[in-house]
């Protein structure tokens, strides 16, 4: 089992929810995060004084996948969240060790 | 027999006025960073609160009270005698003379929301970092040595009456120097803008001035603030009128036009120093034209209210950075704003003042030489060096003994939870117990001590 979690821009997450539908993703969790990359933030100007505003906003998504799905998930989420455009964020998969449904108490792949 | 349509005028422009304080108090709150949005927000209904209890004790006798040492041939005009309308005594009869006039309690009503808004302006000057229990002994202090006294100084016309006979002994700028102030720009705006930059040299800058991401928290609610002073602002002028008559109807307009250059003329500044036109500066443009029409608004004609207005805004636009430059934390600007918009305002009355408005004096250049000119500049800087000198000493006198500031870790946490114990925002559903669950409260949300009237 592995946990895909993306950093998107916020207004490519309708679009990566909808992909992920398509591949049979039945679950997922964001939220809203901030953070700077390569994009290191941008500039506001208040009464003539510049800011910089070094934390933009993002949206995390997590989903928890099979083995199986990992590559494909990430691929999807990739592709729906691309823009070619410097900000466009990062998705990493990592190793899980355990998933429990907390209603009916299932384990691993079955929890998903 | 009561002028019964002055009155309604001027009991509506007295409402109007009191929301203003209201307006400036989301003016401010919007312009603080979220943890102090209350703190802000306080100070101006502190003001409100205690300068309207002071007001009708003593203040409006000090202010307009018969002149102290004076004869029947003029007196010093510096002071009301603060004994004579004590508690407002005597006031409450109906003693308007049969040529018709205001019944004393509107003229009370509407001169007392001025002396609160000033006070409440000079707030801005200090945001984020000042005891409330300091700021309400300063307010009342200030009030009391500073704003009454200067009241007296510039609203206090000498009255005469029909046998010749001087019946009241005004104060020294309105009767003695002549300059022409109609609505408070020097006793209201230089005042109070000289006040907060004395105020803010006492207290120090914020941890992080000119360093850390001070940001204006919520702007929509600085635009909404700035509207409603720009509504309340028609009762400050138009008002000042004390009747419903052809110079409250010129006054009226130059308050609009003058305060759509002025917005013009900061966001052009914008556009061109910074390259975007912001909502805080279209905001901000709004104040300072309002500022600066004040004093002039019966002396221009409309045409001179645009130049006047776009002049002012652009002044501001500009005067707003002088505090990194010279390295004093006036906050919110009531330097760049009030203090700026006011000297425009009330010098410009020396340029641009035409004899074919209600106040009927040419400026300098109408054709009316320099003498409205210098009489507007001595007005203005009496009041500016007056007002700094005793605001300093007051501010260090509260600093020395009670302590102006919080200490360090309260204003890094943030002054409302500290000295409010509350905050402004509660949008978190995980901390405002979203979870609707009897079973516990959601994590991190507040819970009940048991102390107080819940208990």
């Amino acid at each position: 089992m592995k946990l895909v979690t993306a950093i998107v821009k916020p207004f490519k997450l309708d679009a990566v929810k909808q992909a992920l539908e398509t591949v049979g993703v039945s679950g997922l969790t964001v939220s809203e995060v901030q953070g700077f990359g390569r994009q290191k933030g941008h500039t506001e100007v208040y009464r003539g004084a510049e800011y910089q505003v070094e934390f933009v906003p993002k949206v995390r998504i997590e989903v928890l996948v099979d083995d199986a799905d990992a590559q494909r998930v990430t691929d999807t989420i990739v592709d729906a969240a691309r823009t070619g455009s410097i900000g466009d964020g990062k998705v990493w998969v990592v190793p899980v060790d355990e998933i429990v449904r907390v209603r009916t108490g299932e384990r691993g792949p079955d929890a998903i | 027999m009561v002028n019964t349509g002055d009155t309604a005028w001027i009991l509506t422009s007295a409402s109007m006025v009191l929301l203003m304080t209201p307006g400036l108090a989301l003016f401010y709150g919007g312009m603080v960073r979220a943890k102090s949005v209350l703190n802000m927000m306080m100070m101006s209904f502190g003001a409100l609160a205690l300068i309207s209890v002071l007001w009708v004790l003593y203040g409006y006798s000090m202010a307009f009270g018969d002149d102290l040492g004076s004869t029947a041939d003029g007196g010093p005009g510096l002071l009301g005698d603060p004994f004579q309308y004590l508690g407002l005594k005597g006031l409450m009869e109906d003693v308007t003379s049969e040529a018709g006039g205001l019944p004393p309690m509107a003229f009370v009503g509407f001169q007392a929301v001025f002396a609160i808004i000033t006070v409440a302006l000079i707030s801005g000057a200090i945001a984020d970092r000042a005891k409330f229990g300091a700021w309400m002994v300063f307010a009342g202090i200030w009030a009391t040595i500073v704003y009454f006294p200067i009241a007296h100084w510039v609203f206090d016309f000498t009255l005469i009456g029909d046998d010749g006979v001087v019946t009241h002994v005004g104060g020294w700028i309105a009767n003695d120097l002549a300059a022409i102030d109609f609505a408070g720009g020097t006793a209201v705006h230089i005042n109070a803008g000289a006040a907060g930059l004395a105020l803010a040299i006492v207290l120090g800058k914020r941890r992080g001035f000119g360093r850390d991401l001070m940001r204006p928290h919520n702007l929509p609610l600085v635009m909404i603030g700035a509207g409603l002073l720009w509504f309340g602002w028609f009762g400050f002028n138009a008002g000042s009128a004390v009747a419903a008559n052809n110079t409250a109807a010129v006054v009226w307009v130059n308050t609009m036009v003058a305060t759509g250059a002025a917005s013009l003329g900061w966001l052009l500044v914008e556009k061109l120093r910074d390259g975007h036109a912001t909502s805080l500066g279209a905001a901000s443009g709004v104040v300072a034209g309002l500022v600066a029409i004040t004093p002039s608004c019966s002396a221009v004609s409309p045409i001179g209210a645009i130049v006047l207005g776009a002049v002012a805004g652009a002044m501001c636009a500009l005067a707003v950075g002088l505090k990194y430059r010279f390295g004093y934390d006036d906050s919110l600007d009531v330097v760049g704003v009030h203090l700026v918009g006011g000297l425009v305002g009330t010098i410009g009355v020396g340029f641009l003042a035409t004899a074919a408005a209600p106040a009927a004096v040419d400026g300098l250049l109408y054709g009316g030489g320099v003498d409205q000119l210098w009489r507007q500049t001595v007005g203005a800087l009496a009041v500016l060096v007056t007002s700094f000198v005793l605001t300093y000493l007051i501010g260090l006198a509260i600093e020395k003994t009670m302590g102006f500031r919080v200490d360090e870790e309260d204003e890094l946490t943030g002054i409302d939870t500290v000295i409010h114990a509350e905050s402004g925002y509660d949008f978190s559903q995980l901390a405002s117990g979203g979870g609707g669950s009897s079973a516990g409260r959601p994590l991190g949300a507040p819970v009940p001590t048991g102390k107080g009237a819940r208990a």
